[in-house]
């Protein structure tokens, strides 16, 4: 059976930490980072990048729209 | 497997529609607004109908939706959208008019104008935000606030005896002849909003169909007029909101026909 592997890459400047892709994430992959961006917030990243399916549910949660996602099929 | 031989565009799955353009929205955090524009975004770039869009927004938070879905706006006074909408789609029969409401703007000063609207059956797509409170103002009692719920103005919770109960108010705009679809809706989780994006663009296709009025209610957080983090507003939503607004469609017919419900 293939296995899907995903990619997430957030727009640290857009994100406003509001975390609701972390809830969203079946994986969970995603993680609010330590680290704050220009306006103050803990932006969101790929904490276990290796568990990502690329599902795109933190996308569709995301309401600030952050958030591209990337699949592709491992034969 | 690298993540940079995933991050390549062929294998591009999910990313921001082209009609919502870059300016950031001044939304609180995790508000259901931002989901709500994206998915509209979405659907109009996919329908095709960037050219023959018309908005009209509401007062409320929602007032600046112009500043970010990149079709043509009017702003209307409050609760007032459904009315230049008429005008709109009456003038411009080949354009798509949808206004977009809150609950402040639509169930409260602006009800005698959704009702005739609907009960008129313009062709028109009415999208109702319904987060129980009056968000942009400080957090006050809406029509549409649950009993005891705590607001600004009402710091004890809503007494029914003294304010009267929560407004259904997408239940009496199912029973008007002029609707042809009318739904309740949510976007708290990935599978809510897709959902609603079905919706959303059955509802659109309805109106391009001149069907007539078609109602889509999003349950929705108000986090900061609520006093809670996103995820426990989410959280609050599923416990208490969605008991008294159950979400499913209430109506699904043509103009004119009435419903089972």
């Amino acid at each position: 059976m293939a296995k899907v592997k995903g990619a997430v890459v957030v727009d640290k400047e857009g994100c406003k930490g509001c975390s609701l892709c972390v809830e969203a994430c079946p994986h969970d992959v995603l993680a609010l980072h330590k680290e704050v961006n220009s306006k103050g917030y803990h932006y969101s990243f790929m904490e276990n990048p290796d568990e990502c399916i690329g599902c795109a549910n933190c996308g569709v949660v995301c309401p600030d729209t952050c958030i591209t996602i990337y699949r592709v099929k491992v034969s | 497997m690298d993540i940079n031989e995933i991050i390549k565009p062929e294998n591009l799955v999910y990313d921001k529609s082209a009609v919502l353009n870059d300016d950031v929205m001044h939304y609180c955090p995790g508000c259901t607004h931002g989901v709500v524009h994206k998915i509209m975004a979405e659907l109009i770039e996919e329908m095709g109908l960037q050219e023959k869009t018309v908005g009209i927004a509401p007062v409320g938070c929602a007032v600046f939706a112009y500043n970010y879905i990149d079709i043509d706006w009017q702003e209307a006074a409050h609760g007032r959208a459904p009315a230049v909408a008429t005008g709109v789609a009456r003038l411009h029969p080949d354009n798509f008019v949808f206004t977009y409401q809150g609950d402040g703007d639509l169930a409260s000063i602006g009800t005698a104008e959704i009702m005739h609207a609907c009960n008129r059956g313009e062709n028109i797509l009415v999208i109702f935000i319904n987060n129980g409170i009056y968000g942009m103002t400080g957090g006050q009692m809406a029509p549409t606030t649950l009993e005891g719920m705590v607001t600004s103005t009402t710091p004890n919770g809503r007494n029914v005896d003294l304010n009267g109960y929560p407004m259904k108010i997408t239940n009496l705009i199912a029973q008007l002849p002029g609707t042809s679809y009318v739904t309740r809706q949510a976007a708290h989780t990935a599978n809510a909003a897709r959902k609603l994006k079905r919706s959303l663009k059955k509802a659109i296709q309805n109106v391009l169909d001149k069907k007539g009025t078609s109602f889509v209610e999003v349950v929705s957080t108000c986090n900061s007029g609520w006093k809670m983090t996103p995820v426990a507003a989410n959280n609050w939503m599923t416990e208490n909101m969605l008991p008294y607004y159950p979400l499913g469609d209430m109506k699904d017919s043509e103009k004119g026909e009435h419903s089972e419900n």
